[in-house]
């Protein structure tokens, strides 16, 4: 079998609640919608157990679209490297008042 | 307006129990995403960047305010207190749970509404000029035809997975108000030499990754005809259409790779043989339809309101309103209103459930219980006394919804963009709100003239980028935003696709990069002429050369 392709580390795992629709990253202990909670991989080991939690908890209904974004720790909190993730751990960039951003004052 | 008769109740209710159905068992696991997904599609839920999105259908773009009123209530209890108004005259919910959107279908079902067919690979809402049935230029109200459609592709079993999506544009006036050419087919409500009604078809148009201007298939198709003529055309493309590759399964390719020629013969075959096996087609369908549609008891009214002309004199902008936001109207005394969803610096299409109640208001007391959304994004009264226009005018400053800047440089098309949509690769509503703010000052709005600016946040061109007069696709580039600029582009009648000025720019110069446009149409334009015009006179070479200053500096 090929190697998995992953992104390059750290890594955070990012998936979509199944009910609710909302943005999801994977924590130390289940999920967390705040991205500074997220549990961080820093090696390849972390990286394949986010994965195997990820697609354990989508054949559960738990959640879908489950992937790996590559991340830089800023002040000690995981900031994804492309805007897109960026974004989808704040909320929309033109209404500050929904999201993330506005549940926690990120 | 047309009402759904207890058939179109019982589609609706039926549909609605069973996605009931298939969102429980999604939950309890028993099905999985794979097998969910393109169920919840043909019901119109999305799962985008941050949540699902509903989209719901609003066919033709006709609307009732109790209909509106509902969208308001379903905006508050459901999602966060908005709805965005989409390009094809439909509604979205940014912020739905799965598990609600059996109730939210519910409460649709309540007002002879659903959200089929506006996903997935089959016959989608068929739009039309949201001017439909009071424009001064129509030969008929189309709504009717569009309504015919409607019920002939609503769950058609033959259509309902072809190899793409499937879009049909009507209009009835000479001036193409609904984008006919940008569409897989265009219908068009002509007179014969004899005076009789009846349809000029175009064929295999469309923007996305690969514009194409729709071509002439048939110059004059009897009425009774048209929805034979409809099933030859999909029964071609679903056969002959290719489905090896997504981007290249949508008829517009087919057209192209075969020709007009063949696909015009491969139609008039398939018709004949449609034909020759069913009775003859007649027309008592559509004139049960059309009955529905039967024009509001018009008042006698003289053509100039005194009362009007009254309150603008005293009010500059009442007048301003008046000058931008009016359409001409079949009837003597009255107008059509637009409404501007693009309050300068607000999120195109967007609007919030108290705007969404006073507009159905608005509608109840001011225009027979009627409104439209047009395909740009704003809503229209379609037919108020002129009489009445100062008070409207009042309401709508009282809910931030009095812009007057209908077709102006800040009546941008803004698709959602990275800012919600999970196909996108650039945010789009930041930078409408930045030019809209850019250009907002009444003063420069005016001098400029009607302009078009038209946004998409990727290539798929939900925001009709191509065919804006200045158009403008977000794309990434090396890792950020980028935003390519194209210029010519022309919706209507003088269909045209725009020409790509150079490189892609940050968004923080393409302000500087219109401002550059627009200061050679200022100083080229001749007594009267607006941009699109001025463009097509002295053509690209300039523009470029003008662009060139602004990407040279930021390469």
């Amino acid at each position: 079998m090929a190697a998995v392709k992953r992104p390059p580390l750290p890594v955070i795992l990012v998936a979509n609640d199944l009910v609710e629709g909302e943005v999801l990253f994977a924590a130390n202990n289940g999920w967390t919608r705040d991205v500074r909670a997220a549990r961080v991989a820093s090696d390849e080991a972390a990286a394949l157990e986010l994965e195997q939690f990820g697609a354990a908890q989508a054949s559960e209904s738990k959640v879908v679209d489950a992937y790996l974004v590559d991340v830089e720790i800023e002040a000690g909190v995981p900031v994804p490297r492309h805007y897109r993730e960026r974004l989808r751990t704040l909320g929309p960039s033109h209404r500050l008042d929904l999201g993330k951003q506005a549940e926690f004052h990120i | 307006m047309y009402a759904y008769d207890e058939f179109d109740r019982q589609i609706v209710r039926e549909r609605v129990a069973q996605f009931a159905s298939q969102v429980e068992r999604r939950l309890d696991g028993s099905l999985t995403d794979e097998e969910f997904r393109p169920l919840r599609l043909k019901n119109g839920l999305y799962l985008q960047l941050h949540a699902y999105m509903l989209r719901v259908a609003i066919p033709y773009g006709a609307l009732s305010a109790r209909q509106l009123r509902q969208m308001a209530l379903i905006a508050e209890t459901y999602d966060r207190g908005y709805g965005h108004f989409t390009t094809r005259q439909n509604l979205q919910y940014n912020w739905p749970k799965l598990r609600d959107t059996p109730a939210i279908l519910g409460l649709l079902a309540d007002v002879d509404m659903h959200a089929i067919q506006t996903s997935g690979n089959c016959i989608r809402n068929t739009t039309t000029d949201c001017f439909a049935g009071a424009a001064f230029d129509e030969i008929e109200d189309p709504r009717p035809t569009a309504e015919w459609i409607r019920q002939w592709s609503t769950l058609h079993p033959e259509f309902d997975w072809l190899g793409r999506k499937f879009k049909i544009a009507v209009t009835a006036s000479r001036q193409d108000r609904a984008v006919l050419k940008g569409h897989d087919v265009g219908v068009r409500i002509v007179r014969d030499a004899d005076g009789e009604t009846g349809y000029q078809i175009y064929i295999g148009g469309g923007l996305g990754r690969t514009p194409m201007e729709g071509k002439l298939i048939r110059e004059f198709l009897p009425r009774a005809e048209l929805l034979d003529y409809l099933e030859a055309i999909l029964r071609v493309y679903n056969l002959e259409g290719r489905r090896d590759n997504k981007y290249k399964a949508r008829i517009k390719i087919l057209v192209h790779e075969i020709g007009l020629e063949k696909i015009r013969a491969d139609v008039e075959a398939e018709y004949a043989s449609i034909v020759a096996a069913s009775p003859k087609a007649d027309l008592r369908e559509f004139h049960r339809i059309q009955a529905a549609f039967d024009a509001p008891e018009f008042a006698d009214l003289p053509e100039v309101s005194r009362k009007l002309e009254q309150a603008q004199a005293n009010d500059p902008d009442l007048a301003l309103f008046v000058e931008h936001n009016l359409f001409r109207h079949k009837h003597k005394g009255y107008a059509s209103l637009t409404i501007s969803l693009k309050g300068i610096g607000q999120a195109p299409g967007d609007a919030n459930a108290a705007q969404m109640r006073a507009v159905a208001d608005l509608a109840e007391k001011y225009s027979f219980n009627e409104l439209r959304v047009s395909h740009k994004q704003n809503l229209v009264l379609p037919h108020v006394r002129l009489d009445d226009v100062a008070e409207i005018f009042a309401v709508l400053k009282a809910h931030d919804l009095a812009t007057a800047n209908a077709e102006l440089i800040t009546d941008i098309i803004c698709c959602p963009g990275l800012d919600y949509c999970a196909l996108a690769t650039a945010r789009s509503i930041p930078l409408a709100q930045k030019l809209s703010r850019h250009f907002g000052d009444a003063a420069t709005q005016k001098d400029i003239g009607e302009l078009s600016i038209k946004i998409s946040g990727c290539i798929n061109a939900c925001g009709h980028h191509h065919i804006g007069n200045i158009g403008i696709l977000g794309l990434e580039k090396k890792g950020a935003e980028s935003y390519q600029i194209t210029i010519g582009g022309d919706a209507g009648d003088q269909f045209a696709i725009g020409e790509l000025l150079g490189p892609g720019l940050p968004e923080t110069h393409v302000p500087e990069a219109l401002d550059k446009l627009i200061a050679v149409y200022r100083r080229e334009r001749r007594q009267g002429e607006t941009f699109i015009e001025t463009y097509r006179r002295i053509g690209l070479a300039p523009y470029k050369t003008a662009f060139k200053e602004i990407a040279d500096a930021f390469a």
